[in-house]
């Protein structure tokens, strides 16, 4: 327990506490009785709280499982953001708006859950995450952090996938990637009809338009591009090809 | 020798030759260690090495050759398919809002595929495959530009078909790293373009179809979702629940068990094998050109 620290926000955020709850029922759907047991010990002393793992993350990506934590890390971050934007949709969105981005919540959910699965014993515990800057009322202002997202994580799953050598896991990283890319372009289309596939504009992420090769970023430029939104210290090493 | 000078005399001809140099960047540390040690006179040798691992021809392995060999084939379809429908003279329908700009925009990143595809492999390029080699109404079946509706519909199984292959080949391309995020960078751009085609075929002009920008579920809870039964080859095994042995009905957060199995099918797009590639392929190849 020791381990574990108190998200020190005052003022409890309803979709940590939704995040959190979902987090415990799966785990305690999923994990051993003695999981279980040290789940309900947490939630229990933790109530209502987010609770993170306080230690930095330090990822090496010669080491395979440290590539899928790399992926869990962004995939929690999705979850963590798309979880708050379904808890209260903003009233500009259309109901096919809405039904998509409940969607999109349900799939990056099972993105992180699949990872932390995956994972095991070897995964990092939860990022605190920090959407302070975002306007979650304001549709204009959601769809643009979606679509931030979204690329980005396109952008990281093209570079890193190849740092993964075991064909299983190179597979799932590349059966997600082309569903944050199917999300990237709705997204992208609610801002600008046209735009899913505006490589020009995907450049500062190594997407090239004449080549018709979408974005494709190493680690450390994704954690920096992606650091506002992260309180929690992740840092890569070994990850160019 | 300055092998500045070089580059710069390559660069003129070959405005490319840094990029290509780049992902070979052991090439250039080991020729520069090598360089080092040994001769002026063994340079030109060493040299005519750090190229060839740059331009790459002679290295790619048998296998990798021909995973871009296949790409390169169905990059081939693809951008018939949508160069065609936009300056055939046999194309009766008329393109609503802003639907030419978007298959100009597909168009070109194909086009742009073959190109890069054709470049990697050099002389081990398969040949060319012409819009005279190719029937894309299936010897009639399909009226693809003749109606609208049925072209995007065409269109979505090209795309999502071109998502599964470049997934199916993924594994083959783990020997060379740069390849495979290449493979990748042109898979995830198929994604981009299958979730909007999809999008165009909920408009009442595309037909009206409820498709998602994902391949969920069908109305009958089939893998088929697109609403036309003669392309249920291309949405065979999508409705997989089951990841690396883990339930992802079970991990979705979504409401209800419906809702948790489309959850669970939406949020992984599965791989489709070569074989089963080739057989949707080589419905739109004349005898004689099929793969």
């Amino acid at each position: 327990m020791e381990t574990l620290k108190e998200n020190q926000d005052t003022s409890p955020k309803e979709t940590d506490i939704l995040d959190a709850r979902l987090q415990r029922r799966a785990f305690l759907q999923y994990a051993g009785a003695g999981a279980a047991v040290m789940a309900l010990v947490a939630a229990g002393c933790k109530k209502d709280r987010q609770v993170t793992i306080g230690t930095d993350v330090a990822l090496d990506f010669n080491k395979e499982t440290d590539v899928l934590n790399y992926a869990y890390a962004l995939e929690q971050l999705e979850a963590a953001f798309y979880i708050k934007v379904a808890s209260s949709l903003p009233a500009s969105f259309t109901e096919a708006q809405k039904n998509y981005f409940r969607d999109v919540q349900y799939h990056e959910i099972a993105h992180r859950e699949f990872f932390k699965r995956a994972l095991g014993a070897a995964a990092i515990g939860n990022l605190e995450v920090d959407f302070s800057s975002i306007n979650f009322s304001d549709g204009a202002a959601v769809l643009s952090v979606a679509k931030t997202f979204e690329d980005l994580g396109v952008a990281a799953y093209n570079a890193a996938g190849p740092k993964l050598k075991t064909p299983a896991f190179l597979l799932a990283a590349g059966k997600i990637v082309s569903v944050e890319a199917r999300h990237a372009a709705w997204v992208r289309d609610q801002i600008s009809n046209g735009s899913f596939a505006d490589l020009t504009s995907l450049s500062g992420l190594g997407a090239d338009n004449g080549k018709g090769l979408d974005a494709a970023l190493t680690a450390d430029k994704v954690l920096a591009a992606a650091s506002k939104y992260i309180k929690t210290k992740i840092t890569v090493s070994n990850f160019t090809i | 020798m300055n092998i500045v000078n070089i580059l710069e005399e390559i660069e003129k001809v070959d405005g490319e030759i840094y990029e290509r140099l780049n992902p070979r960047r052991q090439a250039m540390k080991d020729f520069f260690n090598v360089g080092k040690k040994i001769s002026l006179a063994a340079m030109p040798l060493a040299l005519g090495s750090m190229f060839n691992k740059a331009y790459g021809q002679t290295t790619l392995p048998t296998a990798v050759v021909d995973v871009l060999n296949f790409a390169l084939s169905l990059e081939y379809l693809e951008y018939h398919y949508y160069n065609h429908a936009l300056l055939g003279t046999d194309v009766t329908f008329t393109y609503p809002g802003a639907s030419r700009a978007a298959i100009t925009v597909i168009r070109d990143h194909e086009k742009a595929h073959v190109d890069l595809l054709k470049g990697a492999l050099g002389s081990s390029a398969r040949a060319e495959i012409t819009y005279a080699m190719t029937d894309f109404t299936v010897g009639g079946a399909f009226p693809v530009y003749g109606n609208y509706a049925t072209f995007l519909a065409v269109a979505q199984a090209f795309e999502d078909t071109g998502v599964r292959a470049y997934k199916g080949q993924a594994g083959a391309l783990i020997v060379a790293p740069g390849v495979l995020q290449t493979a990748l960078q042109i898979h995830s751009v198929e994604a981009r373009h299958a979730a909007h085609i999809r999008q165009m075929r909920n408009t009442t002009e595309g037909g009206g179809v409820a498709v998602k920008p994902w391949v969920s579920l069908g109305a009958a809870g089939q893998a088929n979702d697109s609403g036309v039964a003669a392309v249920d080859d291309v949405y065979a095994g999508e409705a997989v629940t089951t990841q690396l042995n883990i339930d992802i009905t079970a991990i979705t957060g979504a409401p209800d068990s419906t809702a948790r199995g489309k959850a669970a099918v939406e949020s992984f797009d599965e791989p489709l094998d070569k074989a089963a590639v080739v057989k949707i392929a080589n419905l739109f190849l004349r005898t004689g050109f099929k793969l």
